[in-house]
């Protein structure tokens, strides 16, 4: 009874992807689409005073800041909770990257072609971290279209990376896009395997 | 002894700033007792120790089970770091059990079960 119950205890219980990109890209847009609850908003503190903080609103630069991170959740079984959890792309929040993304499944960059610039960062730092990683690019009403191919040029995208156009409105877009990566990462744990 | 559930409006616009510093909630301590990732899900144990006198105890006790790390932190209002330091003295104190996720030391195997459970699960969705 008691190995039983060790046994259980090893399965994880949840699990989590993360989504990151700029400011207005659509994070908490994608989260909600798929969340069974309303994204809800947490806060990590922001330690280092000295790294810019001019999108968290005048703050006097002697008080604890905090940047918010809005999650949702997604019951795949009786026993399997996953987390969403949208991430600023901005590189001043790398300090909690490494918290958020440790023994995360993978994450998404999600990107919109009129400020493809905010996506480098995101990027940067999943390539760094060996993180699998997919792009997904949000299709806005109103901005231009551009052919994915376009896009992985712009932005020196590796070609095993794969690349996505996603509705973040659209609940079976957004599932695809978490299919997408999940699929990705059980390749890429693969590939490893069998380089080793 | 239910403690009345607090009314929580998601879009509710929280403060980017406090005034008072979060970590005075924990006595200054920054670093929790047991490891705690943000998605680790929460059990609370019953019949151990008697309920906590602590109004911040209390509330977390109130809202943890079956929650994750970050939902406890969204729904007390309280900054991941301080809710992770709270935690792990109730932890500490057996009134909370943590249920298990991927980390560091996990194995491939143990990691390919967890993406292949998901997998599934997101497909079924």
């Amino acid at each position: 009874m008691d190995y039983a119950r060790s046994s259980a205890q090893r399965s994880a219980a949840s699990t989590k992807i993360v989504v990151a990109g700029g400011f207005g890209v659509g994070k908490t847009t994608l989260v909600g689409s798929v969340s069974e609850i309303m994204p809800l908003r947490t806060e990590a503190l922001v330690t280092n005073e000295s790294e810019g903080v001019d999108d968290l609103a005048a703050v006097p630069t002697k008080a604890t800041t905090t940047v918010a991170m809005d999650f949702g959740r997604i019951t795949l079984a009786e026993d399997l909770v996953l987390y969403l959890f949208g991430t600023p792309g901005q590189r001043r929040f790398w300090f909690m990257w490494d918290d958020l993304c440790l023994g995360a499944i993978g994450a998404i960059v999600l990107v919109d072609t009129d400020r493809l610039d905010e996506a480098f960062s995101p990027l940067d730092y999943f390539e760094s971290k060996g993180l699998p990683f997919i792009v997904a690019v949000n299709q806005f009403d109103n901005a231009a279209r551009y052919p994915l191919e376009e896009v992985r040029a712009a932005l020196a995208i590796p070609e095993h990376v794969p690349m996505i156009d996603i509705d973040a409105r659209d609940r079976e877009s957004c599932k695809r896009a978490l299919i997408r990566i999940t699929e990705y990462s059980l390749e890429q744990l693969t590939a490893s395997v069998a380089v080793h | 002894m239910a403690l009345p559930t607090q009314p929580w409006t998601p879009d509710d616009d929280a403060p980017s700033a406090r005034v008072v510093r979060p970590y005075t909630l924990t006595g200054g301590r920054t670093a929790p007792k047991v490891e705690l990732p943000v998605e680790a899900t929460l059990r609370r144990e019953h019949g151990g120790s008697p309920d906590p006198t602590d109004a911040n105890l209390s509330r977390i006790l109130e809202v943890c089970d079956k929650r994750s790390v970050a939902e406890v932190s969204a729904h007390v209002h309280m900054p991941i770091g301080v809710v992770r330091v709270l935690l792990g003295d109730l932890i500490e104190q057996g009134h909370v059990r943590v249920q298990a996720t991927l980390t560091a030391d996990s194995s491939q195997d143990e990691r390919r079960e967890l993406i292949e459970r998901t997998l599934r699960g997101l497909r079924t969705l």
